[in-house]
């Protein structure tokens, strides 16, 4: 394949990109874990996972990253986020009202505590960082269709 | 105190560049720095998760605007009814800031919230929730209604944005539909 055909940056872009593309996830994922215990939370650390696919995807092109994540899979996470979050607000009705914290508190200071509240994160994060990286493609899809 | 007058001095001189400047590119650079400068105030005024949320964001607006604006060929006009328009800029302005001198006399100190709740959150939130960082109680605990209706904006936003832009238009009865919508 000759360079002119390869779509995507150069070739120093492309190479750090794929070193440090994995250390992006996992800090988006740290703070999406720790965000009960730390600064952070759901929505921070989803945009920072939603930006390591947009890093792919601005590095390499869009046919690698929608192979990573595809359209279709993104929706289904973000449709998947809004519905975890719902029903943890519902299942508060087992204990009594909308939105009850109803897995015990454990110790502060653990990963494992502040019952609902890390589950919810994560609902959040799936929510945010899918929703996110759903309207970059269809912003992108449109940019490419339009300069045809 | 002073470094946060240098940082609003700075994001203020930013906005006016970014209002002012011809070239589109350096426009959205200049917002660019304006919202880092509004991270790191946060930062300073002791707002860690908001400064990270500000951060994060800013970054994902930036591309998506240079990556929406750059090549775009937008027309600027600046002709025509000057002195009607600086006439009524100004006449804003002069409002904007006689009605807000008028209503910050009745504000707080800096500092020195007047709502009692938060002090109560305060108190009682680590107890209550179990979560170390409070700003996770307040807003998955104690303000989960605000975070179901936030999530709910975005559900709508995402809806909006993929059904305004989608590839392919409704087509008329007589076209031939294509299948490549994926």
């Amino acid at each position: 394949m000759s360079k002119e055909h390869q779509p995507g940056m150069s070739l120093i872009v492309r190479t750090i990109t794929r070193l440090t593309v994995g250390l992006i996830v996992l800090y988006g994922i740290y703070i999406v874990s720790h965000g009960h215990v730390s600064p952070g939370g759901g929505f921070a650390g989803g945009v920072i996972i939603a930006l390591s696919f947009v890093h792919l995807m601005l590095a390499y092109g869009k046919d690698l990253a929608l192979q990573k994540l595809p359209k279709g899979v993104s929706s289904f996470f973000e449709s998947m986020g809004a519905i975890l979050f719902l029903s943890l607000a519902l299942l508060g009705f087992t204990g009594g009202y909308f939105f009850l914290n109803f897995i015990s508190k454990g110790q502060p200071f653990r990963l494992f505590s502040a019952g609902i509240i890390p589950l919810a994160n994560i609902a959040i994060s799936l929510k945010v960082g899918a929703g996110l990286f759903a309207i970059f493609i269809a912003l992108v899809i449109l940019k490419f269709e339009s300069e045809k | 105190m002073i470094e946060l007058y240098i940082l609003l001095i700075f994001m203020i001189v930013g906005a006016i560049i970014a209002v002012e400047v011809k070239d589109l590119l350096s426009s959205v650079v200049a917002v660019g720095a304006v919202g880092l400068g509004l991270s790191m105030t946060f930062l300073i005024l002791k707002a860690p998760d908001v400064a990270i949320t500000q951060l994060v964001v800013e970054l994902l607006a930036l591309i998506i605007l240079i990556r929406a604006t750059i090549k775009r060929d937008l027309p600027f006009s600046t002709s025509g009814r000057w002195y009607v328009n600086t006439f009524i800029t100004g006449a804003f302005i002069f409002m904007f800031v006689l009605l807000g001198l008028i209503c910050l006399k009745d504000l707080p100190p800096f500092g020195y919230p007047l709502m009692r709740v938060a002090s109560t959150y305060l108190r009682e939130g680590l107890a209550k929730t179990g979560a170390t960082n409070l700003v996770a109680s307040v807003i998955l605990d104690y303000r989960a209604f605000d975070t179901l209706g936030e999530a709910t904006i975005l559900f709508t936003a995402v809806i909006g944005v993929l059904a305004v832009v989608r590839r392919q238009g409704r087509k008329g009865e007589d076209e031939i539909v294509d299948e490549d919508d994926d």
